[in-house]
């Protein structure tokens, strides 16, 4: 039947893993190395530190100043994405006009470059001729003439924050839509018979049908919180904002290695926030964890 | 109002009349919906419009429209600026990482959903395993091996690169997709005497059209926009060579306004690399959704 099934397989497989192993799977697994050596990516010998990488890592205030932007961006991005993505997505399901051409604009922002964002928003955030200190001077705030948002220590890390709201809210908006496809229309009418209204509607039977949705969500915008790298890299030009106040892990780590060129702890840094992050999702995982409604 | 809608779930629809409550309840959304769409397409708009003004209009009228049509930003951002060799690199970058993404993606997403044999779940998720992991893990080693390899800052090195880091969730959604294709279409094939590969070739890989499709629209959105990869392998950019990719070069740009400021030079750059993804994504939406959620929705 499968006649020359096994040079097949071989032959299909070697050239993806090939690839695949050298430039992805080498480069994870190494650094699970080299963040136990004492490397500056100049001399040949790389020489084993043990566990000091870490040591000084735990005792670095610029390495808990990045997680602790990291931090807020858990706490702070998966409730106010989700809020307005199931609103949105909600709203579709009520009968709007021109649901397609809001879903449609909406998404768009996550096809876009981060280059493309960062200076489309360095621009509407410019502190002299900037949309956003324009519109608030017209309104009539006048402490927002020239208030550089990205300068300051107070907002730049709201700032971009705000972007990534602004950017990611259309995915996972789209998201909620596919999910909220899969609940039977049925049910709904079923509701309004009962005599409930849209508030009942919504949170007893959308959010609790959409459990799962809502669940897959949390652990991307956690992985996402905990990341923020080409955002923050981008919009602060790699400064991590005015002392460092926007800085996250992975930017400062990008420049304790590629600027400072000590690799050995840059990478330790990333393998600290790989468990994080793992661990996080485990966590939230179980956390959210219901029975399943079948339906 | 609702009532002429279309939408099969819509069940106020059917009432006959609408109170006033639930009128202000639909102004309001309206006016919401609205307020969202245009905070998210206003920007873009916005910098296009901005990209044919003078600097002087930019500073002292950023909303009107501009006056007379400024071409030249264009032709200033091309060739004063180098979009267009950062664009020539790109695709030349772009182009084959895209060819052989579909290609090795398609060969190992085919044996991994068809055929039953020693290490298939184990290969299956080793390749799953490159969804898990952040980039910034990869990015220090990686760096080293493209410099063991002699390939970094090289064309070829970053293609290779760019194939490497999309095999995982292209391999992913056309796994899943070969499966869905019927077996007896190969079966009465190798009966008529064809080869394994031709079965492949000749019978799967244009059925898989489909799938391939959006594979290559959803990696070209990636490939096109992809910043961190190219800017850490990717060096070589002084006054008679450069290497670095349209994101890059942007980026170059924006760095450089602090001295130069042509602001108008700078939203023509921002156009020319953002208007390639509208029209892709105009166009392809719903594919380009589907892509991008895969993995993540049910079913």
């Amino acid at each position: 039947m499968n006649r020359g099934k096994n040079g097949l397989i071989v032959s299909f497989l070697a050239a993806p893993l090939a690839l695949y192993s050298v430039f992805v799977l080498f480069p994870y697994f190494s650094s699970f190395i080299f963040g136990f050596t004492k490397w500056s990516g100049l001399t040949a010998d790389i020489s084993f530190n043990g566990v000091n990488n870490f040591i000084k890592l735990f005792n670095d205030p610029k390495f808990w100043n990045a997680l602790s932007h990291n931090g807020i961006a858990l706490v702070v991005l998966p409730p106010i994405v989700i809020m307005i993505a199931l609103f949105f997505a909600f709203l579709f399901t009520q009968g709007i006009k021109y649901s397609q051409v809001f879903r449609i604009s909406f998404f768009f922002p996550q096809v876009l470059s981060v280059v493309i964002v960062a200076v489309l928003w360095g621009f509407i955030y410019h502190p002299t001729i900037g949309l956003l200190n324009s519109v608030l001077t017209t309104l009539g705030v006048e402490a927002a003439r020239s208030f550089p948002w990205l300068g300051d220590r107070g907002t730049v890390f709201g700032a971009v924050l705000a972007v990534v709201v602004w950017q990611s809210v259309g995915f996972y908006m789209v998201l909620f839509v596919a999910g909220m496809q899969a609940i039977p229309i049925d049910y709904y009418e079923a509701a309004r018979v009962d005599g409930a209204n849209s508030w009942d509607v919504f949170w007893v039977l959308t959010v609790a049908l959409l459990w799962e949705t809502i669940r897959t969500e949390i652990v991307f915008l956690m992985i996402g919180a905990m990341d923020l790298f080409a955002i923050v890299l981008v919009m602060t030009n790699g400064t991590g904002g005015p002392s460092r106040a926007a800085d996250v892990v992975p930017v400062y780590l990008y420049s304790k290695a590629f600027s400072e060129g000590q690799f050995g702890y840059a990478t330790a840094m990333g393998l600290v926030l790989l468990v994080i992050v793992l661990g996080l999702s485990v966590i939230s995982l179980r956390l959210t964890a219901r029975e399943s409604l079948e339906y | 109002m609702a009532a002429n809608s279309k939408m099969p779930e819509i069940v106020i629809a059917k009432r006959p009349k609408m109170p006033a409550g639930e009128l202000v309840v639909k102004i309001v959304t309206y006016v919401i919906l609205g307020l969202w769409g245009l905070i998210v397409v206003f920007p873009m708009l916005w910098s296009v419009m901005t990209s044919f003004k003078t600097d002087q209009e930019i500073f002292f009228s950023p909303w009107a429209l501009p006056k007379v049509m400024m071409f030249e930003n264009f032709a200033r951002a091309w060739v004063k600026a180098r979009m267009g060799p950062y664009l020539i690199n790109t695709l030349l970058i772009i182009i084959p990482a895209l060819f052989f993404t579909l290609l090795t993606s398609a060969m190992a997403a085919y044996v991994l959903a068809r055929f039953q044999f020693r290490g298939r779940t184990f290969i299956t998720y080793l390749f799953l395993l490159g969804m898990i992991f952040p980039i910034f893990l990869a990015l220090v080693p990686l760096y080293f091996v493209m410099q063991k390899l002699t390939l970094l800052d090289t064309f070829p090195g970053l293609i290779m690169v760019y194939v490497a880091f999309s095999l995982s969730f292209t391999i992913f959604f056309l796994t899943n997709f070969f499966r869905t294709l019927p077996k007896e279409l190969g079966e009465a094939a190798t009966i008529d005497g064809a080869s394994q590969y031709d079965i492949f070739f000749k019978v799967y890989l244009p059925l898989a059209q489909p799938g391939l499709l959006t594979m290559g629209i959803f990696n070209f959105l990636g490939q096109w926009n992809q910043y961190i990869l190219p800017n850490t392998l990717m060096i070589t950019n002084n006054d008679d060579v450069t290497h670095y990719v349209l994101s890059q070069g942007l980026y170059y740009l924006q760095s450089q306004q602090f001295y130069q400021n042509d602001w108008s030079g700078l939203f023509a750059a921002v156009t020319i690399v953002m208007v390639p993804t509208l029209v892709v994504y105009l166009a392809f939406h719903d594919r380009i959704e589907k892509g991008m959620t895969a993995g993540a929705v049910k079913g």
